[in-house]
Formats: C-alpha cells, structure tokens, sequence
C-alpha cells in the first residue's frame, strides 16, 4: 500500500530553496494526520550536507542522490532517477514547488507513474483519508478543489509564497537514505545563466514593487527598481510595460505573465486591466497609487492613493525604508 | 521537417468566469487559440518555412475546429482533431493519453506546444505528452534553432536561463518572448477554408472512455472571495503616503 509523503526539496548551488520549507512544513502536517512518513527527496551534485536542514525541517527521511548527472537538473535524469526511486517505495504523494523545474518533473513523473497531477495549488487539505488540492483557474478567476482517489501517488506542485514555514527543529536528525542514478540524459546543458540581481525572483518575493503602463517611460523603470531594492522587493510590472518594450516578459505579471501571491503588492501606475489582477489578487496586502480614482485597481486595493506615481513613489520609498531600518 | 503543434482552444482573457450547475459556463464567451500555443504556430511555421515542411495543428475536444482553422490561416498545413462524445471525464493523463496515442501514429520531427494553458494553468500536457512517446523534453523556450537533427532552445529557468540541446525528435514548449505570432492575412483565411482537418473518435485511436478515465477528479468549482475596496486616501502625496505607510505597519502588519 502506497505510503509517505514526500516532497521534492529543490536547492540551487546546494541552497534549498524557500519553497522547499514551506513543502514540507505543510508536508509534516499531512503525515502526522495520516499516521505516514515525511520523505524529503534531495537531488544535486554536493547535495549531501543539505540534508542535515531538511530534517530539521520536519523530514524524517531524506533521500539523496549526490551524483555529477544531477549538477544542473536535466528532466532525463531526475526523471529517470525519482521514477525508479518511487516504483520501489511506493510513497502516497509527492509534492513539488510550482518552479520551473518543479512543474517540468511533477508532470513527466505523473506520466510516467500513470497518475494524477495537480498544479499551482494554493492549499492542501487532509480529507477523508484523501488529500484535497485547491487551485486556480483562469489564474484565479476561479477555483476548484480536486483530489486523486485511486492512483497512487498523487503529485502536486505548490504555488511558493503561499504555504507558512514552521519554526525549524535545531538538531532534529532525518534518516539519510542513498540514492543511485539512473537512465540515460538526452538534454545537454551548453550554458546556465543567472540573471545577476540581488533581488528575490518575482514568484518568491514577499514584496512586489510593480509598474504599469503609468510610468510612461522604459528610463523610469529606474525609480521603481530603486523603490523595489531599498525595501527588499522584486520588481513586478503589467503586459502594457512589456509589450512596449520598456521591461523584460521574465518580470509581467498577470494571466500570461506570472502569478504571484505576495505579502505586499505595491501597483504603481497600474490600471487594473482583469488579466493583470487575476495574477496578483491572491497578494494578501494591496497598496494601488493612480492618478485616475476610477481605475479598476482600487476595486482590489487594500489602500489606495490617488495621485502621481512620481510624486508618491519617492515619499513612500522614504517611509516604508525608515520602518524596515 | 514535420512538425506537430499542440494546439488548446481557451476562454479569450477578458472573460469574466461564471459558475453554473457546478462547471463553469461557457455562454457567451469568445474562444481564443492559447496564446502560449500561438507561440508555438508561429515557431512552427518559421522552422517550416524554412526547412519547405509542414506544420499540423492537433487538438482534442468539440467544437474546436474554428480555433484550429484560424491557425491554418495563419499558414499550418492541416489540422488533426480527437473528438468524442464519450471523453465526458478528462484530465491532464487523459489528454496526454489521447495525443500520445494519436501522435504515436504520425509522422513528425518535433512537437511544438505552449508552455501552459491559460485556462487550468497545470502546465502538464506537452511534458506528460513526450514522456509518453518516450522522447526529449525541453520547456519553456525563449529562443528555439533546429539544425542537423538536433534542437537547441535557449529556455527560462527560475532566476536565469539555460541553453539546452535535444536530439530529435523532441517536445519543445514555448514561452512568451519566443516570437510575435502572425496575423491570418486574407489569403490565409481563404485558403484555410480549403486546408483539411481530420476528426477521429477515441474508436479510431484504439482507445475507449474507461482508457483515458481521469486519474484527477473535481470535487468543487467555485469563485474566489471578491476583495473588498479598501482605503482610498486622496490627500496630497506626502500625507497620503505617510498615511499609506503607517497602515502597513499598523493595521495590514506586512512591513
């Protein structure tokens, strides 16, 4: 009988990412409700001494495959390498972060194991013995609670940003378990490059400072990236600002950009259009500044302030940068 | 060079979503090719144009066959369409269950397909589809060469990009940035009126309802909670940012 719960701990250069705490901080709830295991599955090159976090963490067994093949992640060989990892220990669920990756593995490996997949969930739920996934559709314009009753295991991906962290156990010890490589890779990486900004990426950031079409210039973009840097935020902006070419598509935000769910969104210049607010309204704090106070983005705004972005942004940068000193 | 292209006909963005009997209704709602899907016609017809191929559209689902045809307008070959009465319980598995079996029959080089719908979002179909013909996968690609039996896509990744190079064939998924999709010229959409679009039911592929049964099963559609209007603070820049920011800290607790 299928049984564990597993989360797939992503990590970059032997970081663990964010959330990859927040998979299984939830993860630890879920096992404890059903008398199961917390497996955390740790894939990489010089990997090993994570592990040690991942337990505190909440893990009480990790799996780890530390191997060259796995440097940079190649859908061939983590693919290969988890199928062949589950077939022989048959876990209940196995959950991803919404990333990149997550979202490349999570449905290759759903494949491949014949099963269910659920994807940019925002919760999940012990149900009935089932674990109940809510999501998005439409980016949000709706939602739907869905579950996997009879194929095992059943995969998610998890929107980061929205699952809490516990507090982590210093010195909590998880059972390391080896992990051989397998199959061959098909995908050959000629270069990686890392955007190089010390800035949070835009789906991770409890703060987003974004800009729309308000800013009326790609030269003001600046004001907003200083704004962004000098409170720690990622910088956001609306399909208008793209599709002028005034910033890059990597940085929209809404139903063909990125879906975010911030802590604190800041919308500077932004009307509001329903594409742009599908893929931000799950932000638990909106502040909207726009000159015209019929814009559509007040409708969503937990504050607003009618007025001139470049009047505003500069004031409220100094006080939001004197409460965070 | 045959190239496939995974076409998924949505809700035009600017939809308002309403709930009826449970499912969300469809009435009155304009149709739209995926615009991540656009991305990868467009894709397909530049690498056919260049290589004298042939670019086919396929899709699974009813009344899908204006959206298909629009592609052939903007210059596709033909278009390949599962439909059947009998796909009532679909997921992500079913679909990718259905155009792996169709595909399986076709001859092709490379499939092309939008990184996600903009509809479910799941973001699964194209992976789930080259897992089950057991060939590459690269996705999100912003920059896509074909040359000498290989693909190399330069692609998003979180925080950076990576250059990737596949043997094919491959799946290749497309992201925004790719390139700007063609409009259908007039002649386009004269002649795709001629262009063929072959219909199979699932009989037709080998496979039947309980085959393609979802593994995913819905238990609840709903609309999210409206966000009440907030404060509106309309006093001068200066007051109504130090009032902005005294809330934040005081009343949302976020800074």
């Amino acid at each position: 009988m299928a049984k564990g719960i597993w989360v797939f701990a992503e990590q970059r250069d032997g970081k663990i990412k964010k959330v990859t705490y927040e998979l299984l901080s939830a993860g630890r709830g879920l096992a404890d409700n059903l008398g199961e295991e917390l497996c955390a599955v740790l894939f990489g090159k010089d990997v090993a001494g994570a592990a040690a976090a991942l337990g505190e963490y909440g893990a009480d067994k990790v799996f780890v495959a530390d191997n060259e093949k796995l440097a940079e992640y190649t859908n061939d060989a983590y693919v290969n390498t988890l199928f062949d990892l589950a077939k022989a220990n048959e876990p209940n669920a196995i959950l991803f972060g919404y990333t990149a990756s997550g979202r490349d593995l999570g449905a290759s490996i759903a494949q491949r194991l014949e099963t269910g997949m659920f994807s940019d969930c925002v919760s999940v739920k012990v149900d009935g013995g089932q674990l109940v996934f809510d999501r998005p559709l439409y980016a949000g314009k709706a939602f739907v609670s869905a579950s996997c009753p009879e194929a095992r295991p059943v995969v998610a991906a998890m929107r980061p940003n929205v699952l809490a962290i516990n507090e982590p156990q210093a010195g909590k010890q998880a059972e390391v378990v080896n992990v051989e490589v397998s199959g061959d890779i098909r995908q050959v990486i000629k270069e990686v490059a890392m955007a190089i900004s010390s800035r949070p990426e835009l789906t991770e950031a409890s703060i987003i400072v974004s800009a729309g079409r308000g800013v009326k210039a790609p030269e003001n973009m600046k004001l907003i990236e200083e704004f962004a840097d000098s409170i720690g935020a990622a910088v956001g902006c609306s399909r208008a600002v793209v599709d002028a070419g005034w910033y890059p598509q990597a940085q929209q935000v809404g139903q063909t950009g990125k879906t975010v769910a911030a802590n604190l969104y800041i919308a500077c210049g932004i009307s509001g259009a329903i594409q742009h607010l599908a893929g931000m309204s799950s932000s638990k704090c909106i502040v909207a500044i726009n000159k015209d106070p019929e814009a559509n983005i007040f409708k969503v705004a937990d504050y607003g302030i009618v007025g001139d972005l470049f009047e505003v942004v500069p004031i409220l940068k100094e006080e939001l940068k004197k409460l965070l000193a | 060079m045959k190239i496939l292209v995974l076409l998924k006909q949505v809700f035009d963005t600017e939809a308002v979503i309403k709930i009826a009997d449970g499912k969300i209704s469809g009435d009155g709602i304009t149709q739209i090719i995926n615009p991540y899907d656009e991305f990868a016609v467009e894709e397909a017809l530049k690498i056919a144009e260049a290589t004298k191929g042939e670019v086919t559209i396929v899709s699974v689902g009813a009344d899908v066959e204006q959206t298909v045809r629009q592609a052939l307008a903007m210059g596709a070959t033909n278009g390949y369409v599962v439909e059947d009465a009998a796909m009532t319980d679909v997921d992500e598995y079913s679909i990718a269950t259905i155009l792996s079996k169709a595909i399986g029959a076709m001859q092709y080089d490379l499939i092309l397909a939008g990184w996600r719908a903009i509809d479910d979002g799941s973001a699964q179909v194209a992976s789930r589809v080259a897992q089950a013909l057991n060939i590459p996968l690269v996705n999100l690609a912003i920059k896509l060469d074909v040359a000498d039996g290989k693909a190399t896509a330069v692609t998003e990744i979180d925080g950076g990009t990576a250059t990737i190079e596949v043997p094919l064939p491959a799946v290749v998924t497309c992201q925004k940035g790719l390139n700007e999709p063609r409009y259908p010229s007039m002649k386009g959409i004269m002649q795709a009126k001629k262009k063929k679009i072959e219909k199979v039911g699932l009989g037709a592929l080998g496979l039947d309802a309980s085959a393609v049964a979802a593994k995913a099963k819905t238990l609840n559609i709903y609309l999210p909670q409206t966000r009440a209007a907030g404060k509106v603070i309309t006093d001068e820049p200066a007051v109504a940012a130090k009032e902005v920011a005294k809330l934040l800290r005081e009343e949302a607790k976020v800074i």
